[in-house]
């Protein structure tokens, strides 16, 4: 009988390795991920234009608009996540590498988060000071940001993993996941408000934090689940 | 020993009753060949072993160990190769190799040189694997099933886009799999040319 392989991989090294992977990939491709980052901008500097530039009115205006733009990009983005790895067979070739499945999709998540999500948390912060927020408020743009972008890239993964059988899923996708992800906008942009008025910031901070745990450990389990369904 | 045993499948696709009580078992140091016409079920059939695919009835074991009681034992003895070939467009050979066949073994790139020689891949081409033929991109394929060094190969029509060359190619590949006390389970059209007593078939209708 054959003896057993030598020199097997441990499921932390191996997802490492995705993310290596797909950071490589993105970096070959950097129209996939400039794309959201060029919507989050354009969205918001056209705030002002259909609007008003006055600058108390702005300030006013700044967190919505923020927040808005940003999930509108992550969502522009999620598409991207599994589809590929999915027409190609590499999900097929995940699911049944004996690692666990909801340790890749994470780490798959995490690159994609990376690549999408991380460039709206720096870019959030400059476009606030655009729109008249002051910069004492900087630090706390940037937090909820990270948060929220975190919770929206993990609650999105499990939307696109359900999605991958369908040849447009883009629609459904949305609808899957827009009602998850509006607490997530709605305690963001709260953050957001209060930290341009300067004033303290922990209760919808707390609450974003609880989301953006609470999805980490859940989204990747869900979207195990979804991915093993939709290769059926 | 029958390490590869599967009783009583039955697998409906829609309407469609795909696997009607199909029951078979792979010796150690055998391939099963599964032959019938498009539409039989080969594909469904190889998804099903590989736990891809849940039946509805019955069981697959592998080493006597229901294979969805244990799923990461056997899948860590495993070697997949369906339709996708898996390999990314934007990676060379090489890099496709280091980080899929990478995530389960340690490898060296000596080592995924040998493999790439095997499946007779040249040894200095440093193209994309989009800019590869169809053909060639199998052939990589191939080396990721090599490199896994799995005991179970479950491999859903290798042989396709390959030249004849090819072909024996993958033949021989199989002849050494079986030789070391290996176990496949292939889905092809193409006639197998292995010994009489280390070749199943199984023709599915």
């Amino acid at each position: 009988m054959k003896p057993p392989a030598t020199g097997v991989v441990s499921p932390g090294k191996a997802g490492w390795r995705l993310v290596q992977r797909d950071l490589r990939l993105g970096l070959r491709r950097p129209g996939e991920w400039l794309q959201p980052l060029v919507f989050f901008l354009v969205v918001t500097t056209l705030f002002p234009l259909a609007t008003s530039p006055e600058l108390s009115r702005l300030r006013d205006m700044a967190p919505g608009a923020l927040w808005v733009a940003a999930l509108l990009s992550s969502l522009l983005a999620l598409e991207l996540l599994f589809r590929e790895d999915g027409q190609d067979g590499t999900l097929e070739q995940l699911a049944v590498s004996g690692l666990p499945l909801p340790w890749l999709l994470l780490a798959k998540t995490c690159v994609h988060w990376l690549m999408t999500g991380l460039p709206l948390v720096l870019a959030g912060p400059l476009v606030a000071t655009a729109l008249g927020a002051p910069y004492a408020s900087i630090p706390g743009v940037f937090a909820a940001l990270l948060l929220g972008s975190g919770a929206l890239s993990l609650i999105g993964a499990v939307g696109a993993a359900l999605t991958l059988g369908l040849h447009r899923g883009g629609v459904l996708l949305a609808l899957l996941v827009l009602p998850l992800a509006v607490p997530v906008l709605i305690f963001g942009a709260r953050a957001t408000s209060l930290a341009i008025a300067q004033d303290p910031m922990t209760a919808p901070m707390y609450l974003l934090g609880a989301i953006a745990v609470l999805s980490a450990t859940l989204a990747p389990l869900a979207a195990a689940a979804a991915v093993r369904i939709s290769l059926e | 020993m029958k390490l590869l045993i599967a009783e009583n499948l039955q697998l409906w696709r829609g309407e469609l009753h795909v696997l009607r009580g199909l029951s078979l078992a792979v010796d150690v140091g055998c391939c099963l060949q599964v032959t019938g016409i498009n539409g039989a079920g080969k594909s469904s059939l190889l998804r099903v072993l590989a736990g891809l695919l849940p039946p509805e009835e019955g069981s697959v074991r592998w080493r006597d160990i229901d294979t969805r009681r244990d799923p990461y034992a056997f899948h860590s003895e495993l070697a997949w190769l369906g339709h996708g070939t898996a390999l990314k467009g934007d990676l060379s050979a090489r890099e496709n190799l280091r980080y899929s066949a990478g995530l389960r073994r340690e490898l060296t790139p000596s080592m995924i040189d040998a493999a790439l020689a095997r499946v007779g891949f040249a040894h200095a081409d440093q193209r994309l694997a989009r800019q590869m033929s169809a053909g060639q991109q199998r052939r990589v394929a191939l080396a990721r099933v090599l490199l896994l060094d799995s005991t179970l190969w479950l491999l859903d029509e290798p042989t396709s886009n390959l030249d004849r060359s090819g072909q024996q190619m993958f033949t021989q590949l199989l002849e050494a799999h079986l030789d070391e006390g290996g176990l496949a389970v292939v889905a092809t059209h193409q006639p197998l040319p292995l010994a009489a007593q280390r070749l199943q078939t199984l023709e599915l209708t």
